[in-house]
């Protein structure tokens, strides 16, 4: 598929990346709400150099009313610099569109290798070697997100700490106006141990499989960063360790492949603060939480707008997060 | 009365056609989603099935937990507004026991297979 923007692209990336002859083999790669990924080739002085784009649909702005808490995709594109300067293995970025390109709002960054679906992570062979050393070098990872300098990036990004974040959960359930009694309970429980959240730092806000690069040697990238903000760090632990981010590997409390302490350890060793497995357990149930409320979200997204049966079906989810919230606050489980 | 065959069997019929003729002959994003689609039907063989005894189980702890009586919907809506309004505090005689109780019923027929499902089994009632 060749996308009508292509010709207007290739001038854009005339300057970024010298001696530019063409663009190939351009490929959509995903298309949701926020954002469209495209991957494609650009060749240079004989080499060919791969390449990801990520656009706001269509090229018109990102949406600030789409219910999501997305920051805009130049915005993206400078925390990820930041980002990389203090040591996050995360894509360079080679380009950020301008007005005057015609491209739409976005960039282009590096195209790395690696994998980003669980089920092949946590299965495959390939993996096999590197599932041991993963939860560390998350830990590793986002001990260096959560040091990144944000004097620069403060001005442009939300500051959402643990009671903004369950204030902006709630406000969500509450419009939807459908009893969950388990959910009540486990915002009832959360309120008093979020308000004790003092820490601020850059928070990813997506930090779970799907958004990490995975290759045999480890982690090689962490990606999409459309949810970046200021908050507690321990949402990027608590997210990664939710069950609904196991895949079925309830034992491998990160992501399925791994231990917390593994991780906590990690994230010592890269600088990180000392922190009490306790304190990520709240964040946990918080993900929970979130996960919970998220499949309401597609539910509604079914009565509305989509009526495939994906959608419908992932409204019965909701159940699966009540019953770690339960395990988690009612029997201590992490 | 309705002839025969009954729900249940029309449901496992379809579910049947569906994973075992219909799937084999698709392909890619329709493969999937015919996958989501049988998996549905299950969540409904299970509700037809399990719903009847869990929702009556379900509503006379409410009436003991709430000390009153409505539809089983009015009735959650109450238990919300009172774990909202500290009415009802977390720890207050019958509530986790509920929820548990409740939870298990609920995800036994939406996801019987679910990891925190199993755990919770393991630890038994």
């Amino acid at each position: 598929m060749i996308p009508d923007f292509l010709p207007a692209l290739s001038r854009a990336l005339g300057t970024a990346i010298p001696g530019l002859d063409r663009l190939e083999n351009t490929m959509r790669l995903s298309g949701g709400a926020s954002q469209e990924t495209w991957s494609f080739d650009a060749i240079a002085n004989g080499l060919s150099e791969p390449l990801i784009l990520r656009r706001s649909p269509g090229g018109a702005p990102r949406g600030q009313g789409t219910g999501v808490n997305s920051v805009p995709l130049a915005t993206e594109a400078t925390v990820i610099e930041a980002a990389r300067k203090t040591g996050v293995a995360a894509p360079r970025v080679r380009y950020v569109l301008a007005p005057d390109d015609e491209v739409g709002e976005g960039y282009v960054m590096d195209r790395l290798a690696g994998e980003t679906l669980a089920r092949r992570i946590l299965r495959d062979e390939a993996f096999a070697g590197a599932r041991p050393k993963l939860a560390y070098q998350c830990g590793e990872i986002l001990a260096r997100i959560h040091s990144v300098d944000t004097t620069s990036l403060a001005s442009m990004l939300q500051a959402m700490d643990g009671a903004a974040q369950l204030k902006r959960y709630r406000d969500i359930y509450d419009a939807y106006d459908y009893p969950h009694p388990m959910f009540e309970f486990a915002f009832k429980w959360l309120e008093p141990r979020l308000a004790k959240s003092a820490r601020r730092t850059l928070v990813h806000g997506d930090f779970r499989h799907g958004n990490l690069l995975i290759s045999p040697n480890g982690v090689e990238a962490a990606l999409d960063w459309e949810l970046v903000h200021i908050g507690d760090p321990l949402e990027d632990i608590g997210w990664i360790c939710t069950n609904s981010w196991r895949f079925g590997a309830a034992h491998k409390v990160v992501g399925g492949f791994g231990d917390l302490a593994d991780l906590l350890a990690g994230y010592e060793a890269a600088g990180g603060a000392h922190i009490d497995p306790e304190d990520v357990r709240n964040w946990i149930v918080y993900g929970s939480l979130k996960w919970g409320i998220m499949c309401m979200t597609m539910y509604q997204a079914f009565l509305h707008s989509d009526h495939s049966v994906e959608r419908a079906a992932i409204g019965r989810r909701s159940s699966e997060t009540e019953i770690d919230l339960v395990n988690l606050i009612l029997h201590g489980a992490m | 009365m309705m002839d025969q065959p009954a729900i249940r069997e029309l449901v496992e019929a379809v579910r049947d056609f569906l994973e075992n003729r219909a799937m084999p002959e698709l392909k890619g994003h329709t493969a999937f989603h015919a996958r989501v689609a049988a998996n549905a039907l299950g969540i409904v063989a299970r509700e037809l099935e399990l719903a009847g005894a869990a929702t009556a189980q379900e509503k006379e702890r409410l009436k003991t937990l709430l000390g009153c009586d409505g539809t089983v919907e009015d009735m959650n809506r109450e238990l919300c507004r009172r774990i909202r309004s500290s009415d009802l505090s977390l720890d207050a005689p019958g509530l986790a026991d509920h929820l548990e109780r409740t939870t298990r019923d609920k995800i036994a027929i939406d996801q019987p297979t679910y990891s925190g499902f199993k755990q919770a089994q393991l630890r038994g009632v």
